[in-house]
C-alpha cells in the first residue's frame, strides 16, 4: 500500500500543480503577513483563504487527479491487488501531498509571524479541512462516471458547503428567532465542517465579542477540553464517512 | 487658594507648639485609644510596630496620625476600626486589616464623616467590607493607599474607595482590588481622581452617579467584573485613563448613562467587550481615542444626541461601530478605521469615499444574537459588502466622511 502511494505521490509531483499551489499558499501567506502590521489582521485574512480556498482546491484537485489517474487505477486493478487497498492509497497520496503543501505554504509563515492559540487553531482547522475535502472529493468522484459529472459535483459541494449552508442557517435562525436556538446552533455548525473550524478559530480570535448567551454557551462549549475533542471528533467523522462511502462504492463498481 | 487651610493650619501649629506622642507597645502610651485620648488639635501620633486589636477608635480632634514601620490596627472581623469626624486630620502609613462585616451599617476599615481637610496617606487596606468610606465631607485627599479585599458575593462585598456627597476630593496612586466597586462616586463634585489602579473588582472598577464637574486622568481599569460605570452626570473630563480586559455579557470599558457635556479624550480601549457603551448621553466630545481589539468599539443607542467622534483610532476591533436604530444624531470625523477599503486620491490624508462604520451583520447580531454562528463567515462578508454599496438595514447616516488614510500617532 505505501509503494502504490510512493507511486501516486511520485506522479503528483510531477504535474506540479501541487508545487504551484504550495508557492500561492506560501506567497499569499507571507505577503498578508508583511503587509499587515498586526498578526492578528493577517490571520483574518488567512482565515479567509483556509475557509475558501482549501476546500475548493481540495475538491478540484481530487476529482480531477481521480480522473486523470483512472487508467492507473485500472491497471492496479488487474494486479493481485484488493480494490480497498488501491484506492485508500490513492487517497493516502492525495491527502498527504495537499496537507505537505498546506502546512508548507501556511503552515509556515503561520508558525513565524503569529504562533499563538489563534494561528494553531488555523493550522488545526486548515489541515481538517484539507482532509475533509479530499474525502469528499473523493466520494464525489467515485459515484459518477463522467468526469464533467464529478467534477461539476464537486463544485456544487464546494458552493453548498462554503455558501449556501451559511444561507439556509441564516434563514432558519431568524424564521424560529422566537425559539431559543442556541443549542441548536451547535448542532448546525456540526453539519458543516466549514462552519466547524470557523467557530473553532473565532473563539481564539475575538474572544471579547463573544457576549450574550450564544457567545456564553460557545466559549463553554468549544472553549472546554469537550469542545476540542467535539470538534476533532465530528472533523473526523467528516473525513471517515465519506471516505468509508466511497470505499465501498469503489469496491461495488463496475469499472 | 487650594493651599490656604493648609498654611494656616500650619500657623496655628507654630502658635499651639504642637507635641509629638509616641506610642506603641512597651511605650509609655501603649494603645493607640490611649494615644487619641491624650492628643490635642494639632498634635501628632507616632504609632510604632506593632499589632492593634483595640476595636473601633474615632478620631475627631485636629491631630496627625503617622505609623512608623507599618503597625497593623486589626478589627477582628467584628469593628469598623476607624471612625474620622473633623478637620485638618492626617493618617499616614498605617495598615488596617480584618474590619467587621455588618448588614445595617456600612462598616469601613476608615470612615470620614463630615469632615473637611483630610488627608490619607500611604495606608493599606486588607480584607474590609468598605476600605475607605467618605460622606459629607470637603477636601479630601486619599493618596498611595493600597487597598485589597477578599471578594465575595456583590451583598456581602464593599466598595473600595467610597465617597457620597462631597466636593473638593482628590484620589490620587491608589491600587484597589477585590472589592464590589473600585472607586464609588455619589453626589461628588469637583473632584479629581487620577493616576488610580483598579483591578479585578467584582462589579465596576470606577462607578460615579450624579457627580459633576469631576476629573478622571491616567487612571488603570482592567479586568473588573463589568467595567466602569458613569452616570447621571454633567461636565465630567477623561483622560488618559486605561480601560482593559472588562469581559463579560454586561461588561464595558466605559457605560456612559445619561452623561451631558463632557470629554473623553486620549484614553486607550483594549480587549473590552465592548469599548464604550453609550445610552442617553448628549453632547460628549471623544476624541484621540485608542479602541483596539475590542468585541465593540462603540456601541452607541439612538437615545444620544450631539455627541462627536473625531481623530480616534479603531484598529482590530470585531465591530467597529454598533447602534439599535437607525437614527443617528451623532457626528464621526476624521477617524482612522483599519477597515476603510477607500482611496485618497489627491493625497491630503483623508479617503475620498466615506466609512460607514456599522457592519450589516452588527445590526443583524443586535437582533439576533444567535447569528453569531456565522461570524466571519464569507457569506457574512459578501452580505456586508453588498451592503457597503447599497445601504439597506444599516444607517446611512452614520457615516464618517472623513475617514484618515493613516493611523493617527497617539
Amino acid at each position: 500500500m505505501l509503494k502504490l502511494s510512493r507511486y501516486v505521490l511520485y506522479d503528483i509531483l510531477r504535474n506540479k500543480i501541487v508545487i504551484a499551489y504550495t508557492l500561492f499558499l506560501f506567497l499569499v501567506s507571507f505577503s498578508m503577513f508583511r503587509m499587515e502590521e498586526n498578526g492578528s489582521k493577517a490571520l483574518l485574512s488567512l482565515l479567509n483563504i483556509v475557509l475558501i480556498v482549501l476546500p475548493l482546491v481540495s475538491l478540484v484537485f481530487t476529482t480531477i487527479h481521480y480522473y486523470n489517474s483512472y487508467e492507473f487505477i485500472e491497471l492496479m486493478l488487474s494486479q493481485p491487488l484488493s480494490r480497498t487497498r488501491i484506492i485508500l492509497s490513492e487517497y493516502g497520496a492525495v491527502c498527504v501531498s495537499l496537507l505537505t503543501a498546506f502546512w508548507l505554504g501556511v503552515g509556515v509563515p503561520v508558525l513565524l509571524f503569529a504562533p499563538d492559540a489563534t494561528g494553531f487553531a488555523l493550522l488545526f482547522t486548515g489541515s481538517s479541512l484539507t482532509v475533509v475535502f479530499t474525502s469528499i472529493a473523493f466520494l464525489a468522484a467515485v459515484r459518477s462516471k463522467d468526469k464533467a459529472r464529478g467534477i461539476g459535483l464537486a463544485l456544487l459541494l464546494w458552493f453548498y458547503f462554503a455558501l449556501i449552508y451559511d444561507g439556509l442557517v441564516l434563514m432558519i435562525l431568524f424564521a424560529f428567532s422566537d425559539y431559543p436556538m442556541e443549542k441548536f446552533t451547535l448542532l448546525l455548525s456540526a453539519l458543516n465542517p466549514i462552519d466547524l473550524g470557523r467557530i473553532f478559530i473565532m473563539l481564539k480570535m475575538d474572544i471579547s465579542a463573544l457576549m450574550g448567551y450564544t457567545g456564553a454557551l460557545y466559549k463553554d462549549f468549544f472553549g472546554s477540553g469537550t469542545g476540542v475533542a467535539f470538534t476533532s471528533g465530528i472533523m473526523l467523522l467528516w473525513a471517515a464517512v465519506p471516505l468509508w462511502l466511497s470505499v465501498r462504492s469503489f469496491r461495488r463498481k463496475d469499472m | 487658594m487650594k493651599h490656604i487651610p493648609t498654611i494656616l493650619a500650619l500657623l496655628l501649629f507654630l502658635q499651639t507648639g504642637a507635641t509629638t506622642i509616641i506610642a506603641g507597645p512597651g511605650r509609655p502610651v501603649s494603645t493607640l485609644r490611649k494615644a487619641i485620648e491624650l492628643a490635642r488639635d494639632n498634635d501628632s501620633i507616632r504609632l510604632q510596630a506593632g499589632i492593634y486589636k483595640e476595636g473601633s477608635l474615632t478620631i475627631s480632634r485636629s491631630i496627625t496620625l503617622i505609623g512608623d514601620n507599618n503597625p497593623v490596627l486589626d478589627g477582628e472581623s467584628k469593628y469598623e476600626i476607624l471612625l474620622v469626624s473633623g478637620k485638618n486630620i492626617r493618617i499616614i502609613g498605617i495598615t488596617f486589616r480584618n474590619s467587621g462585616y455588618s448588614a445595617m451599617n456600612d462598616f469601613a476599615s476608615i470612615k470620614l464623616v463630615d469632615c473637611s481637610n483630610i488627608i490619607l496617606e500611604r495606608n493599606t487596606v486588607w480584607h474590609a467590607y468598605f476600605a475607605i468610606h467618605v460622606s459629607n465631607s470637603i477636601q479630601v485627599t486619599i493618596r498611595g493607599n493600597k487597598i485589597t479585599g477578599i471578594p465575595a458575593s456583590e451583598q456581602l462585598t464593599g466598595n473600595g474607595i467610597h465617597l457620597w456627597k462631597s466636593s473638593g476630593a482628590l484620589i490620587e496612586q491608589n491600587r484597589v482590588e477585590g472589592h464590589r466597586d473600585g472607586i464609588y462616586f455619589e453626589f461628588v463634585t469637583g473632584s479629581v481622581i487620577r493616576g488610580n489602579h483598579s483591578e479585578k473588582n467584582i462589579r465596576y472598577g470606577l462607578h460615579f452617579m450624579f457627580s459633576n464637574d469631576d476629573k478622571y486622568t491616567n487612571n488603570t481599569f482592567r479586568n473588573n467584573g463589568a467595567g466602569v460605570a458613569v452616570m447621571y452626570s454633567k461636565k465630567v473630563w477623561m483622560e488618559q485613563n486605561h480601560f482593559e480586559e472588562n469581559w463579560g455579557a454586561s461588561a464595558y470599558g466605559i457605560l456612559l448613562k445619561d452623561i451631558t457635556d463632557s470629554h473623553i479624550l486620549k484614553n486607550s480601549f483594549y480587549k473590552n467587550t465592548v469599548g464604550i457603551h453609550m445610552e442617553g448621553s448628549s453632547r460628549i466630545e471623544i476624541d484621540q481615542n485608542q479602541f483596539r481589539n475590542n468585541g465593540w468599539a462603540i456601541k452607541v443607542q439612538a437615545s444620544c444626541d450631539d455627541n462627536i467622534f473625531h481623530h480616534n483610532n479603531f484598529t482590530s476591533n470585531s465591530f467597529d461601530v454598533g447602534t439599535n436604530g437607525t437614527m443617528v444624531l451623532n457626528q464621526f470625523e476624521n477617524n482612522y478605521w483599519d477597515k476603510y477599503e477607500g482611496y485618497d486620491m489627491n493625497k491630503d490624508g483623508i479617503g475620498d469615499i466615506p466609512y460607514h462604520p456599522v457592519s450589516m451583520y452588527s445590526v443583524i447580531i443586535e437582533q439576533n444574537p444567535t447569528t453569531l454562528m456565522l461570524f466571519r463567515s464569507f457569506m457574512v462578508s459578501l452580505l456586508d459588502k453588498a451592503e457597503k454599496a447599497i445601504p439597506s438595514l444599516t444607517p446611512e447616516n452614520l457615516i464618517d466622511n472623513k475617514p484618515m488614510m493613516k493611523k493617527h500617532n497617539l
